[in-house]
């Protein structure tokens, strides 16, 4: 199977003139895109394995041509892909070949910032880090922050659902917006969420979140701001051993803290960064951990000293705490600069991200290394820790023979054993195309057609973001049958 | 499978097949929530006990009749708790009936809603499918959250037969102030306070006294306290106190006068229709009597909705329990309706009449 077959699983024959025709009706000259080598720079997403050129690319500049581009398409039965900064990992905006992409990218108003009720209503080309930005001013920010920070936006934050190195503690995207105004396929505005902390009838709010495009097209959210602490400091404990850092990460949860960011990289990832941003990384280490706490002086002087207390018991070699906001920013910066520093050692990478129960943490890392071995390829890895969710990077290179092929496999046997363990094929990035296959590996067809229905409760005939997400029904049973005695049959490329 | 769950899909089928409808209950604290019942009464509360809870993980797999009192306790033994603060509404409360009305307590301001914590739910739908959402990990996002979705449905789209839970550590320090103030210096000082990285987990505003939890280590309590000033009420009395804000036993909400609930944004001006009790730093608002017509415009226009949180079923026939939907929204919860229990014969009316 290929990815050109999961996404055009549904193809859709349309008149490619009259679409633009109608569309060019509605939108000024620049704001829409029919030559290929303009469309070029919109045929994948950060998951650049996979390229597709779409039929048109639409640039709505207001709700109400996303509203009319959303009626047009609708009426002439034209799929549509929603696309912010493109950064996500998992293929949720590759272009459908018979469709629109459209780009949200030039919604991109902060609408409003209200200190008192400590929202920000912002439009959903907004990007992550320029909310945290209009709202320092108040002392606030906005908590979700995915590494992508600098460049990923809003409406795609929402649609992935997306989370960052402080979800632990503060949530993810889903725990911190009230308010979604988005655009059904048939051109309806809808609100789901309000002003307050609820809202009358079913969690529609929570159901749009990481719905990865699928449900309705994001106009405008309303997203909650968070008092900035008055200070955090973070904690550095290098590990000989990666066992004992997974173990090190149960025992301060044990110990009864939460902490505002738990992460651990392994020697790989280390040995990636360090040369390249000078974090200050113990370069002997097998596994670092960085542990942050937040709130007043007192409390982190507080909880600092009880992590401290348990990493040392737990058989830290070294433990490092930041004396000042430029050191605690430096040393997350190798963290945050995880994936170029693994991307300058490596013409290409897969980034994976399953979730297990944290108590599977060592015992993921010795079946990564064992697959490593296996596959001939290089494994860096990256973990949201307190959490679980891993970011494993499989090094590749496209330009040999087969790499993309095992670098597939291996993600996917990976991705197997997180479901085994007892989680899930991913936390954070989206099902998108690369795991679509790797659905019925989780669900049962009848889970899998519920997935559908709910589809089909907003989106009754199958157009926005068509082949991503959920597999049809057909794919879920030639997965199965291919499973039988197989031990890796995956989404090949 | 388990032969109750058996029965229950026999129970379904049966019913879906003749046009039946089943009123789901599993302790009946919260049989007074929501729409009348219609329909033959389908008892869940057998399925009971916990089935997996790792401190470590910080999640708790439960079956969904397991008396919510039970679970309360398994988790104070190691120091933990579900953080939302979930009402019982009485003694035979279950987990089940906790996910299926979505309520929260007095820390929902500071920590989030019952809906935050849910991590994955087990559901019989009305095809007689069990079906598996989520799961019990903290971070998930293969599939549509369904889970969240099922949270506050009032058991509309079906049997919820187990639920996975993310839970906290019980915080190491807690104090509560009492402040006097009117209602508008109230609301204002809740907001500002609200933008300061302050430790509050609770507020609780009637009648010119406000009542504020601080919780966290005890040097951050300590901190704020000074900060806020205020009168330091006994631990006691406290602890007393926030259990009959989150139980309705205060005497605010004694009475037969119907109990509205305003949600509203918590910088909303004091509304002016009747005596008032607010909770979650001024975004949850309890009114006792009022005319439906009237609160319903003022939350709206507030920009929230308003329930009939308690009242009798003359009443709630002919208002609605809760604030009417808007065409397009109400038709995308009938398709849900429809795809889940495509025979209506969930929990008729309970929600709205059409569902």
């Amino acid at each position: 199977m290929s990815m050109e077959n999961t996404i055009a699983d549904r193809r859709f024959t349309l008149d490619r003139a009259e679409l633009i025709r109608r569309l060019r009706a509605l939108l000024p000259a620049h704001a829409l895109l029919a030559e290929e080598e303009d469309m070029r720079p919109y045929d994948c997403d950060g998951l650049t394995a996979y390229r597709q050129l779409p039929l048109l690319v639409a640039l709505p500049e207001s709700e109400a041509q996303v509203q009319g581009i959303l009626k047009v398409c609708h009426e002439l039965q034209a799929p549509v892909v929603a696309r912010g900064a493109a950064t996500g990992l998992s293929g949720g905006a590759t272009p459908h070949p018979d469709g629109v992409l459209m780009s949200l990218a030039k919604l991109k108003r902060i609408v409003s910032v209200d200190p008192v009720s400590r929202s920000a209503v912002v439009q959903p080309g907004v990007r992550n880090l320029a909310v945290s930005e209009a709202a320092a001013p108040y002392g606030l920010y906005y908590a979700p922050d995915p590494s992508s920070q600098i460049a990923c936006t809003i409406g795609g934050n929402v649609a992935e659902n997306a989370g960052g190195v402080h979800c632990l503690k503060y949530g993810l995207t889903v725990h911190n917006v009230l308010r979604i105004r988005a655009v059904t396929i048939a051109g309806e505005i809808v609100e789901f969420g309000n002003a307050a902390l609820d809202a009358p009838g079913y969690d529609l709010l929570a159901l749009l979140n990481g719905s990865e495009g699928l449900l309705a097209v994001i106009t405008e959210v309303t997203v909650r701001l968070t008092p900035k602490p008055e200070l955090a400091q973070v904690v550095i404990a290098s590990f000989a051993d990666v066992r004992r850092a997974g173990d090190a990460v149960a025992s301060i949860i044990a110990a009864g803290i939460i902490p505002a960011g738990l992460e651990m990289m392994d020697r790989k990832a280390i040995h990636a960064v360090e040369p390249y941003v000078n974090a200050g990384y113990d370069m002997e280490a097998e596994a670092i951990l960085l542990c942050e706490s937040d709130g007043t002086p007192e409390e982190v002087a507080e909880e600092i000293g009880r992590m401290t207390a348990v990493l040392e018991e737990s058989g830290a070699a070294g433990i490092r705490v930041s004396q000042n906001e430029a050191e605690r920013l430096k040393f997350w910066a190798g963290r945050k600069a995880a994936f170029p520093a693994v991307g300058r050692l490596t013409p290409d990478y897969l980034c994976m991200d399953g979730t297990i129960p944290r108590k599977r943490l060592a015992e993921m890392l010795d079946a990564i290394a064992v697959l490593s071995t296996k596959y001939a390829l290089r494994c860096a890895n990256v973990f949201h820790a307190g959490d679980g969710n891993l970011h494993p990077l499989i090094m590749y290179d496209a330009n040999q023979a087969g790499e993309l092929e095992r670098a597939a496999a291996f993600g996917a046997e990976i991705l197997e054993l997180s479901v085994r363990f007892g989680g899930t094929i991913t936390g954070e990035h989206g099902v998108g195309i690369e795991k679509i296959m790797l659905m019925a590996e989780q669900f049962t067809i009848a889970e899998i057609d519920a997935f559908h229905r709910v589809k089909a409760a907003f989106d009754e005939r199958g157009l926005l973001n068509p082949g991503k997400g959920v597999p049809t029904l057909a794919r879920c049973r030639e997965y199965t049958q291919a499973r039988v005695g197989s031990v890796a049959t995956l989404p090949r490329l | 499978m388990d032969t109750l769950i058996e029965n229950w899909i026999a129970r379904v089928a049966q019913a879906a097949g003749v046009g039946g409808r089943l009123a789901i209950r599993g302790g009946g604290s919260k049989d007074f929530y929501g729409g009348p019942q219609r329909g033959e009464v389908l008892e869940v509360g057998g399925l009971r006990g916990i089935v997996a809870y790792e401190p470590t993980e910080l999640v708790v797999t439960v079956r969904a009749g397991t008396p919510l009192a039970e679970l309360a306790g398994t988790l104070a033994g190691k120091g933990q708790w579900l953080a939302f603060e979930p009402p019982h509404c009485g003694p035979a409360a279950t987990v089940g009936g906790m996910l299926a009305s979505g309520l929260s307590g007095p820390r929902r301001q500071a920590v989030g809603a019952l809906r935050d914590f849910v991590l994955g739910v087990k559901l019989l739908d009305g095809r007689g499918e069990v079906l598996s959402f989520g799961g019990q990990v903290m971070k998930n996002v293969a599939g549509y959250d369904v889970p969240r979705l099922i949270a506050g449905s009032l058991g509309t789209l079906g049997i919820v037969l187990e639920v996975s839970l993310k839970v906290l550590p019980q915080p190491v320090a807690e104090k509560s102030l009492r402040f006097a103030f009117d209602e508008a210096s109230a609301l204002r000082r809740l907001n500002e306070w609200g933008g300061r990285p302050l430790p509050i987990s609770a507020s609780a505003w009637h009648d010119g006294v406000l009542t504020l939890r601080l919780s966290g280590a005890a040097a951050a309590v300590a901190a704020a306290q000074r900060k806020l000033a205020g009168d330091l009420l006994d631990d006691a009395e406290a602890a007393t106190f926030w259990v009959s804000i989150r139980e309705q036993q205060h005497a605010f909400f004694a009475g037969e006068e119907p109990l509205w609930r305003l949600g509203l944004p918590s910088v909303a001006e004091p509304q002016g229709l009747g005596p008032t009790l607010i909770e979650w730093g001024g975004a949850q608002r309890w009114l006792r009597g009022g005319d439906a017509a009237e609160i319903r415009a003022a939350a709206a226009k507030a920009g929230g909705h308003a329930t009939l949180f308690r009242g009798d079923d003359a009443l709630k026939v002919s208002v609605g329990v809760f604030q009417p939907l808007s065409g397009s929204l109400a038709r995308i919860h009938r398709n849900l309706k429809q795809a889940f229990d495509p025979q209506g014969v969930f929990n008729p009316g309970r929600m709205y009449p059409d569902l």
